[in-house]
């Protein structure tokens, strides 16, 4: 026990006595969290769109104007042929092309309408595939309102849509908890796995390896500080969640501690056993970079696990940070308890087992 | 205590790395209180050797005993009676004396008080006392080998395992060094030290020479030059490395 | 003879990439399997969604809505739940969206179906069909809300529409992500091989050893940055073939455009490895700055997954730095839209200008160290 205090008491000195890292642990989760949730929103807005009217009736121009009325929208202008309006398209000024046939007012009281075409820009497979969707809904919407103005439908016989947990469908709200998971992803999976290596590269392990101090003692002393500074991280950021966002967590506290915690054990247990099989700092960082790639793009932090294939969704199940996404959005925005979240709980927890056994096991004082 | 207990002894130690054999079968004892000399060319299978004898390496076979403990079975208990200086300066840099100081006193389990007294006294027999708040990266190459020979001599070790402890450093530090040795084997400790210095070898109780990992003459310094006839160590370390069939 | 140190310098540095096959297996397996990973995976389509149901009085008619609903490619029944039950179901992630029909749902469901029927007095006061979604991802929960409306509106009013997506019909996500994740992993991989194979010789001091050498410290630096520079091409080749013919993108466009900008954008990242370089002087910093600082800025501000234009104005004239986000948008212009090369000039020149200044300002800085 006192071994592991003398540790530690020098893991912390070091680490306060490095000129960058104490800098990069403050300020790089700060900036972080100020500038990314600006930027995230998968909010398709500001959909820049052409319309070719063909029909120029009554009809047509109610859907032009509330097009031009949309929040969603930004009307480049009504171009006389498809070819132009194309051209427009492929020079990046348009989004999406709305063509009104001609004679199409007409054609709706008749048995088969004309129909309304919609192309979009594929290149953003979100955005076209959204915006079309919601030119589309402008479209149905317009006509509904001129049936219903003549008396010919029922209102309100559409669903009444409820958005729990999240009902102004802000989408900052949503990835805030992620961004926390990435910097926790990040902090806690490089820095041991940075720290270790560099005592194997500054020979200063060896050193430590003809002392007799207990393997476990050693790991525990190389973890802690990481994981001391992951959860005071965790804290920093969620004070900045809250005055700045407005965001605070609908769940205890102290659930979201627990699950973070597990995580942080099994992050930092990843980085140590790492290190631990690398002869060098390039393959060390080489290796970390390739799990925190695949943890911060696989786990569901930024496209759901849910659109992806079946094989890859199957892949999810074995990746750590995939739970604690789960486990931290369901605590920071529904409110979800412990015993609501058992499943994630139970495999963070078994996940910082195995990463800490195989990261303490790895270490090997005799070769 | 024994004098002639023999604190190391070794069997038929070998390690082989995939076909290459480092070290090839190799015997000896070291009794307490002696200054052993291990000297061989650079390749030879010096460090290799020591490392198995700190508990660093395992033996491919053979069989070794360090302080009255098995050197496969039971390294941890050897790691608390060895001192161990490596090849490379291997102390904290962003440490400063002290802290360094504090922190192998605290893994070899001494009191705080007692550190506080051995550093004390350490530090004013190597004579920077001025140093002890000084980040032990800013100090000269011979101050730190001085300081590490002193860590590693901290929690009054029975083995002290040198390897090439005054590589780089100039003539009179290395004096200095020796000095240090003679004071701690007077004190007892055992010293086992690897080198390139062949005068150094002059200083040594008794010497080995091992070539392409044997062990090819081992002796007292004086023994050694009467049987194979040369004036020095030098010449006969000379004599056997020239039929070596591998360097670095 | 400096020329012969030149060369002299380029076949120690390739030695020793060649003498440590681990790293090498690593730089050249990283992107390969990223690649087929993301690209494959990658999706921010919603396509799959868990439903539940909460009915007073499971009829004939609430069944025909929920096999109707559950039909569609898009959503999964996962059950009926109790009407109490609805907000624990959807906090502990069963299910995306509960479909809550009202106690008379049969009864309003045959008065709509009338020919020509009028509201009855008092009916219409509360909805049929209640859609409550998790909406805590209100990407999801907007999605779902358009497909369910639609679903359950049984096509009446709404007269046809025709959508077409251009030059990604099938829609498929890997074509928007594989600019990106090139992008991406270029730009770190390369970063990081070289800032750190520099920084390492500063630490062990073999740079001093370098620099005693008659060639010209230019010449070392560049002299290091060439068999990386073979390294890197190597994987853009196999990146290209990948996309090709395992990813199926079509490469449309003009290879050779697809090539030159990627081969300007790699030696881009080799110029601001060795930036990097002379800013840090240990090994471990030059990777916490190439490897985890630069992750996060490029994985989120270059466009590759959250559209720039979305962005707070400044923020978009902060993405303007980010070399990645003029690759990626030059590379989705010429491999998707397939618009030749002299579409792309404006991203081609601004790479090229940000190579020559992180070129000019490493060497600059490299030179200033030495005095």
């Amino acid at each position: 026990m006192r071994t592991l205090l003398v540790l530690l008491d020098k893991e912390f000195r070091q680490f306060f006595r490095n000129p960058f890292l104490p800098r990069v642990v403050i300020i790089f989760p700060l900036m972080i969290m100020f500038v990314i949730p600006w930027v995230t929103t998968l909010d398709v807005r500001h959909i820049d769109v052409a319309v070719v009217d063909h029909d120029r009736s009554q009809t047509s121009r109610r859907i032009v104007c509330k097009i031009a009325a949309s929040d969603y929208f930004t009307l480049r202008g009504v171009e006389a042929d498809y070819g132009a309006a194309l051209r427009r398209l492929e020079a990046g000024d348009v989004d999406a092309i709305l063509e009104i046939p001609d004679r199409f007012e007409r054609s709706l009281a008749a048995a088969d309408p004309e129909w309304v075409s919609i192309a979009a820009n594929g290149v953003n497979a979100l955005k076209g595939s959204l915006g079309g969707q919601y030119l589309a809904a402008v479209v149905g919407e317009t006509l509904a309102e001129l049936a219903c103005e003549r008396g010919e439908t029922l209102p309100n016989a559409a669903p009444i849509v409820q958005n729990r947990y999240n009902p102004t469908l802000e989408y900052r709200y949503y990835m805030i908890p992620a961004l926390m998971i990435m910097l926790l992803v990040m902090l806690c999976g490089f820095l041991p796995a940075l720290n270790l290596v560099g005592e194997k590269e500054a020979g200063t392990i060896e050193q430590m390896n003809v002392t007799p101090v207990n393997r476990w003692t050693f790991a525990l002393a190389k973890l802690i500080p990481f994981w001391l500074i992951g959860l005071v991280v965790l804290g920093l950021v969620m004070i900045v969640a809250r005055v700045v966002y407005g965001l605070a967590p609908e769940g205890s506290p102290g659930a979201i501690f627990l699950a973070a915690a597990l995580f942080v054990f099994t992050m930092s247990g990843l980085g140590f056993g790492v290190a631990n099989g690398s002869s060098n700092m390039q393959q060390t960082m080489f290796v970390m970079f390739f799990f925190v790639m695949i943890f911060i793009l696989m786990s569901g932090l930024i496209t759901p696990v849910e659109s992806m294939p079946r094989w890859a969704q199957g892949l999810t199940r074995v990746l750590p940070p995939r739970y604690f996404v789960d486990a931290m959005r369901a605590l920071y925005l529904k409110g979800a308890t412990i015993a609501d979240l058992w499943v994630e709980y139970v495999a963070l927890t078994l996940f910082a087992l195995l990463f800490n056994g195989w990261a303490a096991l790895s270490y090997r004082k005799q070769r | 205590m024994n004098e002639h207990e023999a604190v190391i002894s070794v069997r038929e130690l070998t390690k082989r790395f995939g076909t290459f054999t480092a070290v090839d079968g190799i015997s000896f004892e070291v009794r307490r209180g002696e200054i052993f000399g291990f000297l061989g060319a650079n390749g030879a299978g010096k460090t290799t050797a020591m490392r198995m004898l700190c508990g660093l390496s395992y033996p491919t076979s053979g069989s070794g005993r360090v302080a009255g403990y098995d050197i496969v079975t039971q390294s941890e208990c050897i790691k608390r009676r060895i001192g161990y200086m490596s090849q490379r300066f291997s102390l904290y840099d962003d440490l400063t004396v002290l802290e360094n100081i504090r922190l192998f006193g605290g893994i070899y389990g001494l009191a705080p008080g007692a550190i506080l007294r051995r550093a004390v006294e350490l530090l004013g027999r190597l004579g920077f006392r001025r140093e002890a708040r000084t980040r032990v990266g800013a100090l000269p190459l011979g101050w730190k080998q001085k300081l590490a020979f002193a860590v590693a001599t901290l929690h009054r070790p029975e083995v002290v395992f040198l390897d090439e402890p005054t590589g780089g450093v100039d003539p009179v530090t290395r004096r200095q060094f020796w000095e240090l040795i003679y004071e701690a084997a007077a004190g007892g400790t055992t010293i086992f030290v690897t080198t390139h210095y062949m005068d150094e070898a002059e200083y040594c109780s008794r010497v080995s020479i091992m070539v392409d990992g044997r062990i090819r003459a081992l002796g007292t310094p004086a023994e050694l030059k009467r049987r194979f006839a040369v004036g020095t160590v030098d010449e006969l370390f000379r004599l056997l490395a020239r039929g070596a069939t591998r360097s670095e | 003879m400096k020329r012969n140190g030149f060369w002299a310098f380029v076949r120690k540095e390739a030695l020793h990439i060649v003498r440590d096959p681990r790293t090498m297996l690593i730089v050249l397996g990283i992107p390969v399997v990223q690649l087929l990973l993301f690209g494959f995976a990658l999706s921010t389509e919603v396509n799959n969604l868990d439903f539940a149901v909460a009915a007073p009085h499971r009829s004939e008619a609430v069944r025909q809505v929920v096999e109707r609903i559950a039909a569609n490619d898009c959503f999964t029944f996962r059950g009926y739940v109790d009407p109490a039950q609805i907000d624990r179901v959807l906090r502990t992630g069963r299910a995306d969206v509960v479909v809550a029909f009202a106690r008379d749902f049969d009864r309003r469901q045959a008065e709509h179906l009338r020919p020509g029927g009028e509201a009855a007095a008092g009916m219409g006061a509360g909805p049929a069909v209640q859609l409550v979604f998790d909406a805590s991802n209100p990407n999801t929960a907007s999605a779902g809300a358009g497909y369910l409306r639609r679903l359950l509106s049984d096509g009446d009013a709404a007269a046809g529409v025709e959508m077409h997506l251009l030059y990604n019909p099938q829609m498929k996500s890997a074509y928007n992500f594989v600019p990106g994740i090139m992008g991406l992993l270029f730009i770190l991989i390369c970063s990081i091989m070289t800032s750190v194979s520099i920084v390492r010789e500063k630490e062990t001091g073999t740079m001093e050893v370098l620099l005693v050498s008659p060639v010209r410290p230019v010449g070392i630096v560049f002299a290091k940055m060439i068999p990386y520079f073979v390294l890197s091409c190597v994987d853009l080749a196999v990146i290209l073939l990948l996309v090709r013919y395992v990813l199926g993108v079509p490469l449309s466009g003009s290879l050779a455009a697809v090539v030159g900008i990627s081969v300007l954008y790699l030696l881009l990242a080799l110029a601001l490895g060795l930036f990097i370089s002379t800013i840090a002087d240990r090994q471990a910093t030059a990777l916490v700055i190439s490897a985890m600082l630069m992750l996060l800025p490029v994985i989120m501000l270059s466009g590759m997954i959250f559209p720039i234009e979305n962005m707070p104005r400044i923020l978009q004239a902060l993405s303007c730095v980010i070399p990645a986000r003029w690759y990626i948008e030059a590379v989705r212009k010429l491999m998707i839209q397939a618009l030749p090369f002299s579409a792309v000039l404006r991203e081609f020149g601004i790479l090229l200008a940000m190579t020559v200044a992180l070129v000019g300002v490493a060497l600059r800085k490299f030179n200033d160290k030495l005095e």
